[in-house]
């Protein structure tokens, strides 16, 4: 890569240009493909898929706020919004770095397999849900049925949780400093050992978030009760 | 899947470009909703002893003049008939509950979309797009409206089916959602003398307002009624002679954003219909939390 590639910044107005053209972009870095590393977008007015499908170690800031589905089945690459993002923000996201600076709607990181996402405002009902093993830390709250179903990965949540955290949740970790409004069906609180406030403490860290304590917080997961169907716990689901 | 806008003007120059803004916000919501559009626009008071009704006629050929004409026989005055492609302004010289029930018995053929002293409603079948150029939404100058588009799911694409559905003099309601346990409701309001014109859940939803709101019960506390006595998925707006009110059901499947500068306050489906105002990229926004009402008076003079 040439030295002038690997600093310049590619400016795309999405005020002139078609989101398609930006996207069509970015799919274009797959792979070893050469072109521009660091990319800044303009004017997103709230369009829905901005920066999505990304398969390449590059870095995308976006100044403004966000429709649905921004940085849906990212890999590797590092989106940083400057602003709030909209509903299924990093929906299914495989790996990289995805960072909103504002606030993100309902079904924050849905379904993510990999990577770290990192909301520095609030998120909103059901963030995390069904979660594989993406990393999600929100420096605000978060909204009902957040981790719903969640499976692998962690949940780290600075701020309070709604109602029913963790409502039939598998072997994802849910970490809350402030108060949570209710459990969801099987979901307990569990004892916070050294070996997860090492954890806790890394995720910040990779956050970039040095003014939360892990002492803090409560560790939350599940009473494993509902993985199979039993007729004794019908009543619980 | 439908669209909704608001927009509460704070300054001047927003009360005089609000068909404008609102047109812009709605085009925005043109793929949420491409079954229908329609608008509730706050202006233009009528006199003291007057109200204002907005009717819709299915005929083309509809003579407004004429309608007129008997309508100042019946009240006194000679009101003018403003005519925006299926629907007509009058301003009446008598009330609103006595000249609504003028048309409804002696012109039955015409729908009320609304009455009351500042309301109009329009509403029609087609792309929200093509609403805004056919009722030349860039006229209207006012305090404040709402507007809505239409992906039905649960009765018939018409002019009727289509939102804001009037809840009252100066009211109305639009929504974006269904609601499950409609058909019994309407059944007990049908008992307690509120009427209904089509089989649309949402009717149902401003029938159940205005009947709480006619027993006495606060805009506040008529929305916070819906959280017990409706069942079903809803992000309501609903429009005030004052102001308007936003409500979420608890689960919040439907997607709602609010957002505020010292000019507006403005509410949408999705911040790209936000995005069209003026100093939306500085203003604070929020997403409100599923169950509790959000509500923006002016303040009376």
């Amino acid at each position: 890569m040439e030295a002038a590639e690997a600093t310049a910044v590619e400016v795309v107005d999405l005020a002139e240009t078609p989101l398609r053209e930006l996207n069509q972009r970015l799919h274009d870095l797959a792979g070893d493909a050469g072109g521009p590393r660091h990319w800044r977008v303009l004017n997103p007015n709230g369009a829905h898929a901005v920066a999505c499908g990304l398969d390449a170690e590059i870095e995308v800031e976006i100044d403004g706020h966000v429709g649905y589905y921004c940085a849906g089945m990212n890999k590797l690459a590092t989106v940083r919004v400057h602003g709030n993002a909209s509903t299924g923000l990093a929906e299914n996201m495989m790996s990289g770095t995805v960072v909103i600076e504002g606030n993100a709607s309902q079904s924050a990181g849905a379904t993510g397999h990999g990577g770290l996402l990192v909301v520095h405002g609030d998120a909103a009902a059901r963030c995390g849900i069904s979660m594989k093993g993406i990393d999600i830390v929100v420096r605000g709250s978060v909204g009902h049925l957040s981790g719903f179903m969640a499976q692998t990965g962690r949940l780290v949540v600075c701020g309070d949780a709604g109602e029913a955290l963790g409502d039939s949740i598998y072997e994802a970790r849910v970490y809350v400093r402030g108060s949570v409004a209710g459990l969801g069906a099987d979901c307990v609180e569990k004892e916070m050992r050294d070996e997860h406030r090492t954890e806790l403490a890394e995720l910040l860290a990779r956050a970039g978030i040095d003014d939360a304590d892990p002492g803090e917080f409560r560790r939350y997961g599940s009473a494993r009760q509902l993985y199979t169907f039993k007729v004794d716990n019908a009543s619980a689901y | 899947m439908c669209g909704i806008v608001g927009l509460f003007a704070k300054s001047p120059d927003i009360e005089e470009s609000l068909g404008t803004r609102l047109g812009a916000m709605l085009e925005q919501m043109n793929d949420r909703g491409p079954d229908s559009a329609g608008v509730a626009v706050y202006r233009d008071p009528a006199p003291s002893g007057s109200s204002k009704l907005t009717l819709f006629s299915a005929d083309a050929l509809q003579d407004w003049d004429a309608l007129a004409a008997e309508l100042g026989q019946a009240f006194g005055g000679s009101p003018a008939p403003e005519v925006r492609a299926s629907h007509a302004v009058l301003v009446v010289e008598a009330d609103a509950p006595e000249a609504e029930a003028w048309v409804r018995s002696v012109h039955p053929e015409l729908r009320v979309m609304s009455a009351g002293r500042t309301i109009e409603i329009y509403k029609e079948v087609g792309l929200p797009a093509a609403f805004v150029r056919a009722f030349a939404l860039g006229d209207f100058q006012g305090t404040h409206a709402l507007g809505h588009t239409r992906m039905a799911t649960e009765s018939r694409v018409t002019t009727e089916g289509s939102h804001p559905f009037s809840t009252g003099h100066d009211l109305c309601l639009v929504h974006n959602g269904s609601l499950s346990n409609h058909n019994r409701l309407r059944e007990n309001l049908r008992r307690e003398g509120i009427e209904f014109q089509t089989e649309n859940d949402t009717e149902v939803a401003a029938g159940y307002l205005a009947w709480r709101l006619r027993e006495g019960a606060s805009l506040e506390e008529a929305l916070e009624g819906c959280l017990t006595d409706l069942d079903g998925f809803y992000t309501f707006l609903v429009g005030t002679e004052d102001g308007f009110a936003v409500l979420r059901d608890p689960i919040a499947c439907k997607p709602a954003v609010l957002a505020e500068t010292d000019d507006w306050v403005a509410m949408a489906s999705e911040w790209r219909a936000i995005a069209q105002l003026p100093g939306a990229a500085e203003a604070r926004s929020w997403e409100p939390v599923p169950g509790v009402v959000y509500a923006w008076e002016r303040a009376k003079v």
